[in-house]
């Protein structure tokens, strides 16, 4: 599903985010992406949403060469990875329902489908009877299963979360790994850059280390 | 991940996209909503919006109007210009009668009014008071005249002259006059009016397109994270751009709609003393009004603007509004 081959990523400046970084992650793989804050986990995960561009070496999602594909063609790929942020990114001017909704609507989804697949995603984090509230008024927890429902809605075969688990107790960390669970069991891969070391040992998923930019350990599958 | 890739199912549905056609349509119907949802939101400053592009497009059309209804002065002055061709004296009546016959038939000729040596004669002596004198003569010093009016097309300096050139140059003419210094200057002072009504206009369209454009910036600043967060989740340029061209085309057929109601507010308080003077000028002229044609064109002015306005805010900023 995702192969970097020697992948670079220096940021104007001259600092290198990622250096000679090689590894692949098979289809409907689990896997965590670790290392100290600054380590480039989340240069990682935004050279595969395409958010940034490698400046050096190659990356395959999905047998598609990303340095090949247009401008233009980005959104087309986006829809196919589900975003997850430590923030959440939800918009605080529209329900829950509509913040869920919205890669439908960008995806064309007639209301009628559009409103059952909104309400079967958000049956599976628990937030069915919350779908008309304003986010601002549910709790971190309640916000990140928001945040997840929104990137699995439109069921993307990858899902890619960074620190989502960030800001939240110990309990609802585990409760929303176990969501990921359930959806790596359907056969979506998911990855997931995280420093919660605690967690990631007790799951017992494949590790990724980054250190400094370049892979410690978990490169070989 | 590929377009064609066998998808994993992470809910329970097996609903599709609807048909591209279909989707289109359906977002241009809710990005419209959106638009209006805009105007909606803060209707004071949206009428305030609206008011301004209003007055910037009521200006040149009520200058517009204005010229026009003074368009029938005009055209009933230019009715009066006249080329006098004195015909030489040996020519006898049939024959000028044949001349006047065969420039009738002429396409750039409206009419022509003959007048005879013996009615010549009596209207000089009508109005002159050479009289006595005329009487001492032994025979009649005048010349048969033929007035000749050009068709309506045809009454411009240039091809007026060119009339008369070759009227001149026929045998049966002594003597051709034409007097155009009137017709050159009202020729002149209408396109006066008209390229100063166009220089306005021009600049006043750039101020609506500023207006517009200036607007939804601050609305494109207002949603910025609205629109990172759908460019992450797959939504196309052209997906976000919609809403804020529907927005400006709003804005602008709002405006278009204030424009129309100041136009026709204007009018109506110029059509008393409109009228009054029109009385002094034996009804020449029409007392100015805004016809359903200029109306309409007013709105499409308003809608073109608030497209093309919010057109260059959404090109010039959207680019720059990228995920990090």
């Amino acid at each position: 599903m995702i192969h970097f081959d020697h992948v670079g990523k220096r940021y104007p400046g001259g600092f290198d985010a990622l250096r000679n970084v090689t590894f692949a992650l098979g289809r409907g793989e689990f896997a965590f992406l670790t290392g100290h804050s600054g380590a480039g986990k989340s240069t990682l995960l935004k050279l595969i949403a395409m958010i940034e561009r490698p400046s050096a070496g190659q990356v395959v999602i999905a047998g598609r060469h990303l340095e090949k594909v247009r401008r233009s063609d980005i959104p087309y790929l986006r829809r196919h990875v589900g975003l997850i942020f430590q923030d959440h990114r939800l918009l605080f001017d529209r329900s829950v329902f509509d913040n869920v909704a919205l890669p439908l609507v960008i995806e064309g989804y007639h209301p009628r489908d559009l409103a059952r697949r909104v309400r079967a995603a958000l049956d599976k984090v628990g937030l069915l009877d919350k779908e008309q509230a304003n986010p601002i008024t549910l709790s971190g927890g309640e916000q990140q299963r928001v945040g997840i429902a929104r990137a699995v809605v439109n069921k993307p075969p990858l899902l890619l979360a960074d620190e989502p688990t960030g800001n939240l107790d110990p309990d609802l960390s585990r409760e929303i790994m176990g969501l990921f669970e359930q959806f790596n069991g359907v056969g979506v891969t998911v990855l997931i850059a995280t420093h919660d070391l605690e967690l990631v040992r007790r799951l017992g998923h494949r590790r990724l280390v980054l250190d400094h930019g370049t892979l410690k350990a978990g490169g070989e599958a | 991940m590929a377009a064609g890739g066998k998808r994993a199912s992470a809910g329970a549905s097996s609903s599709r996209p609807l048909h591209p056609l279909h989707a289109w349509l359906q977002h241009h119907r809710t990005s419209l909503r959106a638009g209006l949802a805009t105007l909606a939101h803060s209707p004071f400053s949206a009428l305030l919006t609206a008011g301004v592009i209003g007055i910037a497009l009521a200006l040149p059309a009520g200058l517009f109007v204005l010229l026009n209804s003074l368009q029938p002065f005009g055209s009933h002055l230019d009715g009066s210009a006249s080329i006098s061709v004195f015909l030489k004296q040996d020519l006898d009546a049939p024959a000028s009668q044949a001349l006047a016959r065969s420039l009738r038939a002429r396409p750039d000729i409206a009419a022509v009014d003959g007048i005879t040596r013996s009615q010549a004669l009596a209207e000089f002596r009508r109005l002159s008071k050479f009289k006595d004198a005329l009487d001492a003569l032994p025979d009649n010093p005048l010349p048969a005249v033929l007035v000749v009016h050009p068709a309506p097309g045809h009454s411009q300096p240039a091809s007026l002259k060119a009339l008369a050139g070759e009227l001149r140059r026929s045998p049966q003419a002594d003597m051709v006059q034409l007097d155009m210094e009137w017709v050159q200057r009202l020729n002149a002072l209408t396109r006066l009016g008209q390229r100063g009504i166009e220089v306005i206009a021009g600049l006043l369209g750039l101020a609506v397109l500023l207006i517009v454009g200036n607007t939804i910036r601050l609305d494109i600043q207002n949603r910025h994270a609205e629109i990172e967060i759908t460019k992450l989740i797959g939504g196309t340029d052209a997906f976000i751009r919609r809403p804020f061209l529907w927005g400006g085309l709003c804005y602008g057929v709002a405006g278009g709609l204030a424009g129309n109601l100041l136009v026709g507010v204007a009018l109506w308080l110029l059509s008393g003393p409109a009228e009054r003077l029109s009385a002094l000028y034996d009804s020449a002229l029409t007392p100015p009004s805004l016809d359903p044609l200029t109306a309409l064109a007013l709105l499409a002015a308003g809608a073109l603007l608030g497209l093309g306005g919010a057109w260059l805010a959404v090109t010039r900023h959207l680019r720059r509004i990228e995920p990090a």
